[in-house]
């Protein structure tokens, strides 16, 4: 059942990237090119995004549990550590050389581009770098 | 230079945004793309692998449904440079889930709950790929 409904939210959010445009690695980089070929549009979709989150996790929240599980896994850290800054600089770099965050990569896949099927595995092989590196760093503190 | 779209992009926005919103009521768990994604792979540690391989197979079947509906255009413009895309590939993959979010995680789930760590790291992520743009476009290539 929970399969399905992700599908179908997946399947939203990602019809959500491509009417907005930021499927398209042009339209991003063109949005990142203050000074150059300019396009503001992608403010728009931050901006439409954020509002239907904004209001809508509060109308959600205060239900106080979703529909299946017992509670609302939210992030509850709120320290400023090394990795939130080197994270963030790390992603925005790659995102400014390709146009693509991991959204829009995903939903380019089945479009067939041959610079998709180069960052999709590359961008794997990232995360999951990234992930072994943090369990390693969790396992040396913890013990 | 690609057209200024800011109706459709509002509207993709809000799509957007009622997917994250819908996530968190069915089954209270953040739309991070770069989380969603890299906790397909091992080691597993909770019994949500199968919601969030059906989330990705959304995203990827996404762009082909709307093709087979017909009548918006899917169009896009991929950097054809190979070596280029496997480094940014590397470098998004590996600062999404170091900085633990993405566009998404971040930039509007994070934002939406007014989390500090997400302003701090959008404000960075964007600011690094504005001048990683300017250095490309108008440095090296200008």
């Amino acid at each position: 059942m929970s399969f399905f409904v992700n599908l179908a939210l997946g399947l939203l959010f990602g019809a959500g990237l491509v009417v907005s445009g930021m499927s398209d690695p042009a339209k991003v980089l063109n949005f990142l090119d203050l000074f150059g070929t300019f396009d503001p549009s992608l403010a728009f979709v931050m901006g439409g995004a954020v509002l239907v989150t904004f209001i809508g996790y509060r109308l959600v929240l205060a239900r106080g549990e979703p529909i299946i599980g017992t509670r609302f896994h939210m992030p509850t850290r709120n320290d400023i550590d090394t990795r939130i800054v080197a994270g963030p600089a790390i992603f925005g770099i790659g995102w400014g050389l390709g146009g693509f965050c991991p959204g829009p990569a995903l939903t380019a896949l089945g479009l067939g581009a041959t610079g998709t099927f180069a960052f999709i595995p590359a961008m794997i092989l990232g995360m999951w770098a990234a992930r072994l590196l943090a369990e390693g760093n969790s396992a040396r503190r913890t013990a | 230079m690609t057209e200024f779209t800011p109706l459709a992009s509002l509207v993709g926005g809000m799509m957007i945004g009622l997917s994250a919103v819908l996530l968190m009521f069915w089954e209270g768990r953040i739309a991070g793309i770069s989380g969603i994604a890299s906790r397909l792979l091992p080691p597993y540690r909770d019994g949500a692998f199968l919601s969030r391989f059906g989330f990705v197979i959304g995203l990827v079947a996404a762009p082909l449904a709307m093709i087979a509906i017909g009548g918006i255009d899917v169009s896009q413009t991929v950097s054809s440079n190979i070596p280029l895309m496997i480094a940014a590939g590397l470098l998004v993959g590996f600062g999404s889930v170091w900085g633990n979010g993405c566009t998404s995680g971040h930039g509007v789930c994070g934002l939406s709950r007014l989390s500090t760590r997400s302003f701090i790291a959008t404000g960075i992520f964007m600011a690094t790929a504005f001048v990683t743009v300017f250095l490309v476009r108008h440095v090296i290539g200008g």
